[in-house]
Order: C-alpha cells, then structure tokens, then sequence
C-alpha cells in the first residue's frame, strides 16, 4: 500500500499504471461477480481502517439489493484525528491506489456513482485527486462501460472546509449535502438511507486501498498476515519525540516496542506515556507490558483502549500530562458540533474552563474530582462519539497519572513546567 | 442593503465554471455546491462576504441564512478578509510537543499581531488552528494552502523573511517513516536547508 509514497511522480496515471495499476480493477470488473468481489473481502477479514474496525466485506453486503436507485460510495478522507496523517500521504502520492480500490468497491456494491470527501486544509491532496480523477476519466476507467464491462461509475471530489465531526460518517453526508455537519441519528443505516436518503456506504482511504491488494493477491494472502482478529497490513504513523516519525506500513498485530524501536529508532527524550492510536484512545504508561502489547484491534480493546487510526503518540516525561490533555480537550472543545446538550456544555464549556482553571494554578483538588465526575457522567451519553473520544483520554490519564493533577492542584504549579522543544 | 444592489454579482461573467460545479452533484443534491461555491469565492476574494452569501443562496435556492449557518460551522472560512498570507499553526498535541506555542509567540512577535488579527497593510494575518494532519513533520506552518513542515526556528525565520519579499518559497517535502525515494526520512538539520538551497528546490537562500 505503501510502496510509492515519495516517489517522484508517483500520483500520476502514467507511474501508476507501469507498476501493475489498475490490474486488480480489471480483473473484478471482468472477471468477479459482484459478490464474488464481496465474499473475496469478507474472507480476507479486512477491518475498516478508519478506526471503529468494521469488517468492510459485511458493510459491503448490507446495502439493498439493486433497484432503480443510484447507490452511492463515499470515501471518507476528512482524516483530522490528532496524531494520523496516513491519509494525506495517500492523497498526494498516490491518488490512483484509491480511484481503483472505490472501482473495487463499487463493483462489489454496484455503485453509480462515487465521492471523495477531502478535508479542507488537504489542498495538495485535493488538487492530486482531482487530477487523477480527470486523468482516469480521459483513460476510460471513469465514466461508462468502465474497460468494457458496462459498468458505469464516476467520482466527485468534495472538499471540506476544516470540521473534525465529519469523519463521523453521518455528519460527513451532512455535509457534502451542504448542510450544517451534524451527525444523523441511527437508523436508519446509511446502507438503507445516506446521501440524499439513498443507499450510501462509507469508507475510510486506507480500507479501499487494502480491497486494492486483496483482490490483487487474493484473500489468502491478506488473512495469512495479522492476528486472529486483525487481518493484513495497516498503515501505522508515529509522532512525538522520537527519531524517525512518520508512516510505516506493518502487518497487523506487531507490537508499539517493533514500532517505536525498530521502525522509529526510539524516543529521543524520556518518555512517560503514549497514544496508541490517534487522541481519542486511552492512553498507556510506558510500561513494558504495554509497549509489548501487539496493535490489533481485540488487544487493545480487551486492555481498555482502542487501535482508532493508528496514530501512535509518545509523550516525554517533561510533559505535564495535564497540559497535554487541556491541549487534546481544547481540541474536542472547539470541534464540537454543539447538537447534543453532553458535549455542548460538558466537553465544549466545563472541560477547557476546568482544566485552565487547574492550569492557572487557582484550581482545588474539588476540581479535579469535578473533572473525573464530567467524564464519568458524559461517557456513553452523547449523541455520537466524539464526546467519548474526548472523555475517554481524559478517564485514562486520571487513571495513570492521577498525581500531576494533584500536585498541580496542591501547589498551583506543574511539577514540570513549560519547556521550550522548539527545534533550532 | 445598499451594497447588496451595488455589486457586481461574483459568478456574473464565470457561467461555465459555475455550470461545473453545479454539474458535479447530481440534480437532487444542488445544495451539495454550497461548499464548492464558498470556496470559489473565498479563493478569489480571500473572504466571503454578506453580499456573496445572498448571491450563492439565490443560486442554490436556500436562504442567506442557511449559507451563513454553514459557512460558520467551519473554520477555513472567513467572513471577513485574511492577510496576502494567512499564517495557519497547527497547535494540537504532536505540534505542540515539537514547538508550536513557541512558534505562535515569535509570529506574534515578529508580526505584531495576535492570533485571529490582520495587520494594518493586510500583509499577514494569524490563525491557530487544530491539527493538520502533519503529526510526522510537526511542527507545520500552513500559508494559505501551502503546508510548510517541520518548520524550526530558522525555518520558521527564513520563511517570514522571504514573505515580508513577497515570496512564497517551493515547500520542501518530507515523508519521514519508511518512504523511499527523494523524501526518505533524515534528520534535519540547518545545513539540510543551505544544501537544498543550493540545489534550487526553492528554499530562501
């Protein structure tokens, strides 16, 4: 999946085609049925890729049976989950990998018509994309009788304009109808009623680009790396101080100590803490039995946290950790959509005056237990996740860290005070 | 409601690329060009202002009010104008662990404005937003669309000089992790910057 990112001239159709492009589209439009294409996923055991680890192939198989309807694909690449840059990487380098994963997928779901969801801020991304897809269209891979197998489909890129609660994959419909981003209550399933109250089915970039490989190599293939319940590659991306940040494309089920050792050369500071897989996941100690704990989808889950995108942070022990958290709750609290009373008022209005409260040394430790008593009361009621994916962090590091929220609220000060890492 | 009148409508004479946009989407979804259109207009004139909101409602067939309300919902547009180079610093966790606030200080310093200003020329103007999805390069400077990353304070000095010229310099590109090819990850250093300069790739010299 990750084979041309920074090769010059990688996004092009030219580049893409004499590495073995387009092959895996060809043989599911010529020679796969529809559901052929479907079992061939499901077998693979490919989970989504944008963080709720869906399997794909059975939210390929939930939409209706072919109607009169247009039925639509929607790629999801509003990545804006803090410590994941995956997707831009895909969208700049390697734009053709995603227009033939979506063939893929809309052969298995006999889709009419595609979109591509770009966050605003991906302008390079965007601009690649867009060529690409004029360069598809020009090339016959785009349009009717895509290679002569009379299937018809097109792709619309759609650029946001910088809001995290559209990767939700309602509010993100929302949106590219030009409404407001905010999520829709489910059910109705996107599958029964989406874009425009028609059969729709989300997916994240690297989930569609993963469909590239498995129909390329087979589903054997895909499944004979992993874990028993986390199958094939993932793209993960480390930040944070270490030596080497950046993507690294790793079987399923290799461990944060492969990651951010072997791959990432190790922390270049003393680290105290990390993110497993982008903000809104529960933070760990840096203890050997987390760093030893394999990245599937069932071990963190199973340890109280979650794999999310992927996104490993590495926090320094120098880093109050409750600067770091009023930083990632400041995050949630300006991307609150503000349509359920939870997270208007909890997240987006008590949360930051708490935690600046606590910062600017005026804080008790009432206010701290006032911080542990919002989040335990905000979790699990808010009309869609991101009030979790706020809350969730802020449980996990009162579970760990517990002390520097009392020393802080003790002694009116950090027990590490703001340094400057600003690199020369 | 004097200048509603008075303004020349913005997609008077772009008949063509309106018909684009509006032919992106299919004949149900027409109100899906609200955000394409917003866009086109901020391109062009770096702010949407209340005249344009009423021109695009007419064209879709919503209300001013409705545009605005999802105009306001996102944070990339701006009801009133940005500097020639709006200066975006991205400030979530892994940014702000490689030097973000200390970058937000000097631009405030150096420009002599705060965070959410213009300064009096219309030149620069400041926006700290959340995260870029630059985590790997951070931290990331964003001018107008241009990322600019891993941007130390030499960079970060260079960069504002060659803007204050009227220059936008090429971006340098990193990848970082396992990528192979001209952004393979290495660790960067001040002479890296003098090196590409000198190999033209675009850097202030």
């Amino acid at each position: 999946m990750y084979r041309y990112m920074g090769v010059e001239g990688a996004h092009t159709l030219d580049f893409y085609r004499s590495h073995g492009g387009y092959d895996a589209a060809r043989k599911a439009l010529l020679e796969m049925t529809p559901a052929q294409v479907v079992d061939e996923v499901k077998a693979s055991g490919l989970r989504g890729r944008g963080g709720a680890g869906f399997p794909t192939g059975v939210k390929w198989s939930f939409m209706p049976p072919v109607d009169a309807r247009p039925r639509y694909l929607v790629c999801n690449a509003d990545e804006s989950e803090p410590g994941s840059f995956k997707d831009r990487y895909v969208l700049e380098d390697d734009p053709h990998q995603l227009i033939e994963g979506m063939l893929i997928a809309a052969r298995a779901m006999s889709s009419t018509h595609g979109f591509i969801y770009i966050r605003g801020e991906y302008y390079l991304g965007y601009t690649r994309t867009v060529a690409a897809v004029q360069e598809a269209r020009a090339a016959g891979l785009l349009g009717t009788d895509i290679l002569g197998s009379g299937m018809s489909f097109d792709i619309t890129v759609h650029r946001g304009a910088g809001a995290y609660i559209c990767g939700e994959e309602t509010a993100l419909m929302n949106s590219l109808e030009g409404l407001r981003a905010n999520p829709r209550l489910k059910p109705p399933f996107p599958a029964g009623a989406g874009m425009y109250g028609q059969p729709t089915t989300i997916n994240n970039v690297t989930s569609l680009t993963s469909a590239v490989h498995i129909i390329n190599k087979g589903a054997a293939w895909f499944a004979s790396m992993g874990t028993d319940d986390s199958k094939g590659t993932k793209l993960y991306q480390i930040s944070g101080p270490v030596k080497r940040t950046g993507v690294y494309e790793m079987p399923m089920g290799a461990t944060f100590r492969e990651l951010i050792y072997d791959f990432a050369g190790g922390p270049t500071m003393t680290p105290k803490a990390f993110i497993p897989g982008g903000s809104s996941t529960p933070m760990f100690p840096w203890r050997d039995e987390f760093l030893d704990m394999p990245m599937d989808y069932g071990t963190l889950a199973k340890n109280g946290s979650m794999l999310g995108t992927g996104g490993v942070i590495v926090i320094p022990q120098e880093k109050c950790i409750v600067d770091a958290l009023y930083n990632l709750v400041r995050f949630y609290a300006h991307e609150s959509c503000g349509k359920c009373t939870p997270c208007r008022e909890g997240v987006a209005h008590w949360l930051p005056r708490l935690y600046q409260k606590l910062l600017a040394g005026l804080g008790t430790i009432d206010d701290v237990n006032l911080i542990q008593e919002l989040a335990n009361n905000i979790r699990g009621t808010a009309f869609c996740p991101l009030a979790d994916a706020c809350v969730m962090p802020v449980q996990a590091s009162l579970k760990w860290f517990r002390d520097e929220y009392d020393y802080l609220a003790e002694h009116g000060v950090s027990r590490y005070p703001k340094s400057d890492w600003w690199q020369a | 409601m004097i200048e509603l009148q008075t303004v020349v409508p913005f997609f008077a004479d772009k008949a063509e690329r309106l018909q684009e946009i509006l032919d992106r989407y299919p004949p149900e979804g027409r109100r899906s060009a609200l955000m394409p259109l917003l866009w086109e207009v901020q391109n062009a004139e770096r702010h949407v202002s209340e005249a344009r909101m009423h021109e695009i409602a007419e064209i879709i067939g919503i209300t001013a009010t409705e545009v605005k309300g999802v105009m306001s919902f996102y944070s990339t547009y701006h009801e009133h104008p940005v500097g020639t180079y709006h200066l975006q610093v991205c400030s979530t966790l892994s940014c702000a662990l490689a030097g973000a606030d200390e970058m937000v200080a000097y631009l405030e310093d150096e420009l002599g404005i705060v965070n959410g200003e213009r300064d009096r020329e219309g030149r620069f103007s400041i926006q700290r937003v959340e995260c870029l999805g630059s985590c790997g390069t951070a931290p990331v400077l964003q001018v107008n669309d241009t990322y600019y990353e891993r941007v130390s304070r030499s960079r970060c000095v260079h960069l504002v000089e060659a803007l204050r010229r009227g220059e936008m310099p090429t971006p340098w590109r990193e990848r970082g992790g396992d990528t192979e090819g001209q952004e393979k990850a290495r660790p960067f250093t001040v002479q890296q910057w003098s090196d590409a300069a000198a190999e033209g790739q675009g850097e202030p010299s």
